[in-house]
């Protein structure tokens, strides 16, 4: 059995030790909100926050965090960031087949927790590594401004 | 009928091609009877469900069931929208369900007796049939209302859901269900006059928002039944080719794996490793070993093909349409002109790579899809495992993109996993989950195609003569949407009813026929017929030293609907003003699914290379039900069509797909992604279509606004195989 901290609650599997993360989320765990969208870390729908930082759990083992801290969408939403940003989100109308957007909106938690008030170029560098196939970076990027500037107010 | 609507019904359109295409076919098997909404909540007590599209609970909630699916174009909302308005509920009170696969109720009234979405019709097709869907059930409560309260039906009026008379008597929809149930439903009942509308035209927020920025939606990839088991795919390497046989010795030794089974679909043919989930089932396809007997599978290169397809260029073609006489103006024009466009294949690439899960049962099958065309899947399905189509049952889930890849008249990835289910022999549900190298290298491309023109101008350049020549694969060609002449319509759309006024015009197809799989992508035939026909309508004011807008607008004066929408843009985007030294703009006007639309892409020249900073639309898509989600189609066609422009294509090598993930496959990423604004034309016409219209029009945009710049047309996409790339 393995052991892990996700979303502050211990939580065992039986997975093999070479599963990635995202299924022993999506599989083992029943939390479907991380995405499978290509399994070689480029497109960033299965982004999840190990210790805090945006990872792909597509391509990472589960046995290389078995002493991490893991934070998925299903719980992002308890911190101060990640609920200004899923109220941006829903503010701005983001999503649209939405898919990419638990992905989407780690990477932008993520972004915005070391930096509250990013620039375009800011964005570009955090964002660029989540595809969104419906192209909603538009709205993407207001959204991210919009939760900045919620929480620097 | 006004010069608008004329203006719109003039030529074929896809969605008729389709309509007759599919009555034929389906006719055949639909059974007869009257059908009835027979899902559980529709008859449970107490709440009140005046037709098939609305269902209104005691707690006042409002559920309007959508025969659409929602895969990111806004349906859901749109359609909520529609009722909305006509029952004058608050907008919190909605919600939106996906409704069941049956094809007497919620035929896509565009396509005839079948059951789908697509062709960019959702709204338009269902704008009359919602609005009297609402009226009536608004009529229902407000007899209700007038019976309990012993005053006249015309009192009463409906705000925010609430029904009220000025007596002071007030009571919310779900007060009024029990009595409005027991009420015979109108027949007669009027729906708003869009005078009156106070939702419609106005942005609602999106039903799905939510859901979807929490994680909570659920995609088929996020379905688990009790028992369920996960099937990972082989497919044959190249189109055509069968299993000749296989060793899973090795697979079947990784934990988890179930079973290892062939299959044989109409689509393809492969090997699935059955596992307990995704990461074992992998493991064991990546151990299989399959030997494969490739006697007839597809072996050309792409490169090869684009050969044949110019050689083709130079032979006439099967007329698709022909006014004038273009030979004899071309003999007696001043100047011509002569062009080769070239298109590679393109593959979907959806967020959410192509799954399904299917459970059979006892001459029944259980379907959970993000489900587009209802109709034909249940028709294949049935085929495959011998039961009857009304007793394959899908469950509408949301869809992770679609761009066309979901709506397959061959029903390919639902039919797989029917197979690989019945393959198995059990009654265990089985989710069929493709990698994304098997969602790319699967196929249903947008076909390739290589497109001639040639044009005539006479001495003070004015256009005289358009000839315009188009080699490539038929989508419907075999399929239920077969119109079975020799001119297939997505084939030649956008070109064959060029709206610019040019006294002789011919147009000719070429329709290749090899082995590679091929389907509608997002504004299918003018992902092309736009790039051509704009960009070499650019070509010719360039060298005529004609202002692209000015040269436009001399042609269509016959089209006040195209015009109004090209002076929208031109005026948004300031291109009668004075420019920068370093800014290039590029134009381009098309009409597609009924809807027009002009984009103005905005280069700026930079030491890194052309940046695209922004793309000014004007769109006229008659009433726009909600303004908000037609910008979100603008935005989003926007992005799909500037990724293909810039860097989608997909190459075979020796009948092999080059492509597999977003590294070879590569994709519009945020940093590439210009500002969009998008202007909306006024209008009082039925809504047309939204989801598509915006995609083929930044292509030749963004490459008359590179043409600007270098003096270079671009004759062939993606740009980055040219050595164009943007900063």
């Amino acid at each position: 059995m393995i052991t892990l901290d996700i979303n502050g609650q211990k939580l065992q599997t039986d997975a093999e030790p070479d599963t990635p993360l995202l299924w022993v989320l999506r599989d083992h765990l029943g939390m479907t909100g991380s995405k499978f969208g290509c399994g070689k870390a480029l497109c960033g729908a299965c982004t999840v926050h190990i210790d805090g930082n945006a990872t792909r759990s597509c391509v990472l083992p589960v046995s290389a965090v078995t002493a991490s801290k893991i934070t998925t969408i299903e719980a992002v939403g308890q911190s101060k960031v990640g609920k200004a940003v899923q109220d941006a989100w829903i503010a701005e109308d983001v999503p649209q087949c939405g898919y990419c957007q638990s992905g989407q909106i780690m990477s932008a938690t993520a972004l915005l927790t070391t930096n509250n008030k990013p620039t375009d170029a800011d964005i570009d560098a955090a964002m660029s590594g989540n595809i969104c196939r419906c192209a909603t970076y538009v709205r993407i990027r207001a959204a991210i401004k919009r939760a900045a500037g919620s929480l620097t107010t | 009928m006004s010069a608008i609507e004329k203006d719109a019904g003039i030529h074929a359109t896809r969605r008729e091609v389709l309509k007759s295409g599919a009555a034929l076919t389906i006719a055949m098997w639909l059974p007869g009877g009257s059908a009835r909404a027979t899902d559980a909540d529709a008859t449970k007590a107490g709440t009140f469900v005046p037709n098939a599209f609305v269902r209104i609970a005691e707690d006042s909630t409002v559920t309007v069931l959508s025969k659409h699916v929602e895969m990111g174009q806004g349906a859901y909302t749109g359609l909520a929208t529609i009722v909305a308005e006509e029952l004058d509920a608050d907008w919190d009170q909605i919600r939106v369900e996906g409704a069941p696969a049956d094809a007497k109720l919620y035929n896509n009234l565009a396509f005839g007796p079948f059951q789908g979405t697509g062709g960019s019709t959702a709204i338009a097709n269902s704008y009359d049939q919602l609005k009297q869907a609402g009226a009536t059930a608004r009529a229902m409560l407000v007899t209700a209302a007038a019976n309990r309260w012993n005053v006249p039906a015309n009192e009463i009026t409906i705000a925010s859901g609430v029904v009220q008379h000025k007596s002071g008597k007030s009571a919310r929809f779900g007060e009024l269900v029990a009595d409005a149930a027991k009420l015979p439903v109108p027949t007669d009942v009027k729906p708003k006059d869009p005078s009156t509308y106070n939702r419609i035209g106005k942005s609602a927020p999106r039903v799905d928002s939510k859901a979807k920025s929490t994680g909570t939606a659920i995609f088929t990839q996020d379905i688990k039944l009790p028992g369920m088991l996960t099937a990972v795919v082989a497919h044959p390497p190249r189109f055509g080719g069968k299993v000749k046989s296989f060793d899973a010795s090795k697979a079947k030794q990784i934990k988890g794996v179930m079973s290892v089974v062939a299959f044989e679909t109409p689509a393809r043919a492969g090997v699935a490793v059955v596992a307990t989930d995704f990461w074992a089932a992998k493991k064991g396809r990546d151990a299989l070993s399959v030997e494969w007997d490739e006697s007839n599978a597809f072996k050309q290169s792409s490169e090869q093909m684009l050969q044949e397809y110019r050689e083709l260029t130079k032979q006439p073609g099967d007329i698709a349409k022909q006014e004038g006489d273009v030979e004899k103006a071309f003999a007696s024009a001043a100047r011509t002109f002569e062009a080769i466009y070239e298109f590679p294949y393109l593959a979907h690439a959806a967020m959410e790579p192509m799954n399904c899960v299917v459970q059979i049962g006892q001459g029944s099958c259980e379907v959970w899809n993000g489900e587009q065309f209802q109709t034909a899947d249940q028709m294949n399905i049935a085929k495959l495992l011998g039961i009857a189509p009304k007793d394959v049952k899908i469950n509408q889930l949301y869809a992770g993109g679609s761009f066309g890849r979901r709506a397959n008249p061959a029903s390919d990835y639902l039919v797989e996993t029917a197979a690989i289910a019945k393959a198995m022999g059990t009654n265990d549900p089985v989710k069929l989950v493709w990698t994304r190298e098997d969602d790319t290298q699967a196929g249903y491309f947008r076909p390739m195609y290589v497109h001639w023109l040639k044009a005539g101008v006479d001495a003070k350049g004015k256009i005289i003569a358009w000839q315009h020549r188009i080699v490539g694969q038929s989508i419907t060609r075999g399929t239920i949407f077969d119109s079975k002449g020799k001119i297939d319509n997505t084939s030649v759309e956008g070109a064959q009813n060029l709206p610019y006024r040019i006294p002789n015009l011919q147009v000719e197809l070429h329709t290749t026929e090899p082995n590679v799989p091929v389907l509608w992508w997002r504004s299918v035939g003018s992902t092309h017929t736009a790039f051509s026909t704009e960009c070499f309508l650019d070509d010719i004011a360039r060298e005529t030293r004609q202002d692209p807008y000015a040269l436009r607008r001399s042609l269509l004066e016959r089209h006040p609907r195209h015009l109004a929408v090209l002076d929208l843009a031109a005026e948004k985007s300031g291109w009668k003003k004075k420019r920068a030294a370093d800014e290039f703009f590029g134009i381009a006007l098309h009409e597609s699914f009924n809807s027009v639309v002009a984009q103005v892409a905005k280069l700026k020249k930079t030491p890194n290379g052309p940046k695209l900073v922004n793309v000014v639309c004007a769109v006229d898509c008659g009433i726009a039900v909600n303004p908000n989600i037609v910008a979100m189609q603008m935005e989003s066609g926007i992005g799909y069509g500037l990724s293909a422009a810039l860097m989608g294509a997909v190459t075979l090598k020796e009948g092999r797909v080059e492509q597999g993930n977003f590294d070879d496959y590569p994709v519009l990423r945020i940093n590439e992604m210009p500002a969009v604004e998008t202007h909306i034309v006024p209008s009082r016409n039925k809504p047309t279509g939204v989801g598509e219209p915006g995609t083929p029009v930044i292509a030749p945009a963004l490459a008359n606004a590179l043409a600007q710049l270098d003096g270079k047309p671009t004759r062939s996409l993606p740009l980055s195989a040219q050595g164009v790339k943007l900063a």
